[in-house]
C-alpha cells in the first residue's frame, strides 16, 4: 500500500508549530516520549514503547564455527526488520532505503561499540563459538524507529541467558536450562541512540521526532552513547550544515537523556529478576496493560492554555472601552428598535468579501469567551425573531435594521457592534435562503 | 431553532465554523449559522449494500461510497484530471471541471498536497472512484480547495458519523471554547483552524481524545480549558 502523502497544509502547520516551539503532543522540545519496556517469559524478548512507537527485541544464539579471522571471538548479529504492520508504506518484500539505513545504525551502534563481551563466548577457539543473534521486529511506526530499536536491542541483550557450557579437554557438555542455569552475556557498557531532527537549515532541533515530525524535518542527527559519556556512533544525514556547537549541544543533551533512560532500563530488569526469582507471574501477559476499547489511557501531556487567557486579558485591557455615547433607539413597532444605521454592504466579489471577512474576524476576536457566550444567548433569540418578523426584512442588500431585544439594556455597545455585524450576516443569510427558496 | 423547512439537497460543508461571532461566510463555499449546520450534513451512508455497516466505526481504513463527502489529498495531475488520496485501497480522480465555474479557461488553482472537500459521483468495486466539488445543481456548496492554514488529522469513522449526528454535544461543547472552522470527512479525516496555533493544538488533541471519552470527562476537560 502507498503512503499517505503529507499535505501542504500539515506541512505548513507543523513548521509554523516548531517556530513557535509547539510539538503536536504538547512536549518540550527536549522532551522524550514515554519510555515503557515489557518483557516476555522467555529470556531476552522485550517490548519497548517509545510513545506509541513499539519495537519487539528477541535474542537467540547458536553454536557455530568462527570467522576465520577471528578464531577467538563470538559473533554478534543484528537485524530490524519493519512489519508491514508497522505502517502502510512497510511492504514486506521491499528493501527500502530506511529500513537499510536504520539495519546498519544499529548494526554500528550494537556490534562496533563492542558492548557485549565477544571473547566470552568463544567456546573452542578456531571451532566453536556462540552467534548471538539480536532479532527487531517492529510493530508500529510512530517515529523514531532508530532509538526505540536501539533501546530493544540493548535490554533484550541484557535479558538474554545462553545456556551454560563446560569444556572437557574436546568434549563440549551444553546444558540446558533445567540442567544449570543459564548465563547471562557480559555486557561491557550499555549504548542508547538519541535521534535529533532539525528544522529550518538547522535553526529549530526536536529530540524524539514524530511521525509527523519526521516527515517535515531537514535533517536528522543520531548520536549513541553511553552512560559513561562515550559516544559510539555519531551519523548525520539529510545533508544539512550543523555547526560545532550545536554538535556539541546535542551531545550534551544526549548525555542526560541516555543517564535517564539507562536508569529505566536498570530498574526494568531488577524489577523482571525480582519478580522472576520470586516465583510471581511474567511476561508479556502480565506487564502490558489490559488494552481494552473502553479502557484507553492517553498519556497526557499538559497543553499550555494559560497563553490563551493572557491573550485575551490583554485584548481585553487594550482594546478600546466602549463608548458611553449612543443614539436613542428609534422605536419602529414593539420588539423593534433601530439604533444608528447599519454597516456598510460587503456583498462584492467573492475574492474582496473574503479578505474582508478575515478582517472582521481579526476585528471580532477581540472580544473574549464569555462575551461570546452572551452574544451567543442573543443570537438565538435574534433568529427566531428574524423568522417571525418578515416585514422588517427589505429586499435590498443594504441592512438598516437592527433586531434587538426588548429587555436587552442598550447599555452593551460592544456586544451590539458584534450583533449587528453578526445581524447583518444573518439576514443575509437568510435572505440568501430565501432567495434560493423562492428560485426553486 | 431549527428551521424545520425543507431545504433540497445543498450540502454545505458539516458543521463549519460553528463560531458564534464570526460572520456566515459569504463565499458560496460555506455558511456558518448553527441551525443550518445541523440540517446539512451528510447522512452516514448506511444502506448502500456494501460494507459501510455500522460495525464500521472502529476502523479506520475507509471504503468509498456514492454520495459520501470526503477530503482528498492531491497527489498529482494526470492531464485533465487530479488524483486524489482519500484512505481507500485506490486512488480517486477528480476532473478539473468539477469545480464550481470551472471552465477549459478558467480552471481551478490546485496544486498537489493541496486538501480537497468533495463527494463520490462514482464509487463500486469495479471502477475506481471518481470525485466532484460540485453538487448536482452545479453549485459548490462547500466543496472544493480547503484553505492553507489549519491542520488535518485522522481519526476513526465512527468518531465522525458521531460528530455528523445532529445536536452533536461534542461539536456545541467546542464551539463555546474559540471560534474555529471544522470539515469533517467521511473518510476519517477532519481539517480544524482556529486563530493560534496553541487552539487549533488545543482542537486536534480534544477531537482526538473524545474518541475514548465519556461525556463527563470531557465536559472536565473542557471546563478546565475554558476556565483556565
Amino acid at each position: 500500500m502507498k503512503e499517505t502523502p503529507l499535505s501542504n497544509c500539515e506541512r505548513r502547520f507543523l513548521l509554523r508549530a516548531i517556530q513557535e516551539r509547539k510539538r503536536l503532543d504538547g512536549r518540550q522540545c527536549y522532551d522524550y516520549r514515554n519510555v515503557r519496556i515489557s518483557f516476555g517469559p522467555e529470556y531476552g524478548c522485550c517490548v519497548v514503547e517509545l510513545g506509541k512507537t513499539r519495537v519487539l527485541g528477541q535474542v537467540s544464539c547458536e553454536l557455530v564455527p568462527p570467522k576465520p579471522n577471528r578464531a577467538t571471538e563470538g559473533i554478534l548479529f543484528c537485524n530490524l526488520e519493519l512489519s508491514p504492520m508497522a505502517a502502510p508504506g512497510f511492504e514486506p518484500g521491499r528493501q527500502s532505503e530506511l529500513l537499510v539505513k536504520v539495519n546498519r545504525l544499529i548494526e554500528r551502534c550494537l556490534r562496533n561499540s563492542k558492548c557485549i563481551d565477544t571473547e566470552s563466548l568463544c567456546v573452542v577457539a578456531g571451532e566453536k563459538v556462540w552467534q548471538i543473534r539480536v532479532d527487531l521486529h517492529l510493530l508500529n511506526h510512530d517515529g523514531n524507529i532508530i532509538d526505540a530499536a536501539s533501546i530493544a536491542g540493548i535490554v533484550a541483550l541484557c535479558h538474554f541467558r545462553r545456556p551454560d557450557v563446560s569444556v572437557q579437554g574436546k568434549e563440549v557438555t551444553v546444558y540446558s536450562p533445567e540442567e544449570r542455569d543459564p548465563v547471562p552475556l557480559s555486557i561491557h557498557h550499555m549504548p542508547i541512540c538519541v535521534s535529533f531532527a532539525f528544522f529550518q537549515q538547522g535553526t529549530y532541533l526536536l529530540v524524539d521526532p514524530n511521525e509527523r515530525e519526521e516527515r517535515v524535518m531537514d535533517g536528522l542527527l543520531v548520536i549513541a552513547m553511553n552512560k559513561h559519556r562515550e559516544i559510539c556512533t555519531i551519523q548525520s544525514s539529510g545533508g544539512i550544515m550543523l555547526l560545532k556547537d550545536q554538535v556539541l549541544r546535542c551531545s550534551k543533551i544526549t548525555a542526560v537523556k541516555v543517564a535517564e533512560i539507562t536508569e529505566l532500563i536498570q530498574k526494568a530488569l531488577e524489577n523482571d529478576q525480582k519478580v522472576r526469582k520470586e516465583g510471581g507471574k511474567f511476561g508479556f501477559a502480565e506487564s502490558i496493560p489490559n488494552q481494552k476499547i473502553t479502557a484507553f489511557k492517553m498519556d497526557s501531556a499538559a497543553v499550555d492554555t494559560s497563553n490563551v487567557e493572557e491573550q485575551a486579558e490583554e485584548i481585553i485591557t487594550k482594546a478600546d472601552p466602549p463608548s458611553e455615547v449612543f443614539a436613542k433607539p428609534i422605536l419602529h413597532t414593539p420588539g423593534t428598535a433601530q439604533i444608528g444605521e447599519g454597516i456598510e454592504n460587503a456583498w462584492g466579489d467573492l475574492e474582496e468579501s473574503e479578505r474582508e471577512e478575515a478582517a472582521e474576524e481579526e476585528g471580532e476576536s477581540s472580544a473574549t469567551a464569555f462575551e461570546c457566550q452572551r452574544t451567543e444567548t442573543e443570537d438565538t433569540s435574534m433568529m427566531s425573531e428574524a423568522k417571525d418578523e418578515p416585514i422588517v426584512l427589505s429586499d435590498s442588500e443594504e441592512e438598516e435594521v437592527v433586531i434587538l431585544e426588548p429587555q436587552e439594556e442598550p447599555k452593551k455597545t460592544r456586544p451590539q457592534t458584534n450583533l449587528k455585524q453578526e445581524n447583518t450576516s444573518k439576514k443575509a443569510f437568510n435572505k440568501k435562503r430565501r432567495k434560493k427558496r423562492a428560485s426553486r | 431553532m431549527i428551521n424545520q423547512q425543507p431545504l433540497p439537497a445543498r450540502t454545505a460543508r458539516p458543521p463549519a465554523s460553528p463560531s458564534n461571532r464570526a460572520p456566515c461566510r459569504r463565499r458560496a463555499i460555506g455558511v456558518s449559522g448553527r441551525a443550518v449546520s445541523l440540517l446539512l450534513r451528510p447522512l452516514p451512508s448506511i444502506g448502500h449494500g456494501h460494507f459501510a455497516s455500522a460495525s464500521a466505526g472502529a476502523r479506520k481504513v475507509y471504503v468509498p461510497v456514492k454520495g459520501d463527502h470526503v477530503i482528498g489529498i492531491v497527489t498529482g495531475k494526470v492531464g485533465d484530471v487530479f488524483r486524489l488520496d482519500v484512505g481507500g485501497s485506490e486512488q480517486a480522480s477528480l476532473s478539473y471541471l468539477a469545480f464550481e465555474g470551472a471552465t477549459k479557461r478558467n480552471r481551478p488553482n490546485v496544486q498537489v498536497g493541496d486538501l480537497i472537500y468533495g463527494q463520490f459521483l462514482v464509487a463500486n468495486k469495479d471502477m475506481e472512484p471518481e470525485m466532484v466539488c460540485i453538487d448536482s445543481s452545479g453549485r459548490a456548496s462547500g466543496m472544493g480547495v480547503i484553505g492553507q492554514d489549519g491542520f488535518l488529522f485522522k481519526v476513526s469513522l465512527g468518531l465522525i458519523r458521531k460528530l455528523l449526528a445532529p445536536k452533536c454535544e461534542i461539536i456545541q461543547e467546542l464551539s463555546q471554547l474559540y471560534p474555529f472552522e471544522l470539515v469533517l470527512g467521511m473518510n476519517g479525516r477532519i481539517w480544524v483552524k482556529a486563530k493560534t496555533i496553541q487552539q487549533t493544538l488545543i482542537l486536534v488533541n480534544i477531537l482526538e481524545a473524545c474518541e475514548y471519552m465519556t461525556a463527563e470527562q470531557r465536559k472536565q476537560a473542557l471546563a478546565k480549558l475554558s476556565g483556565n
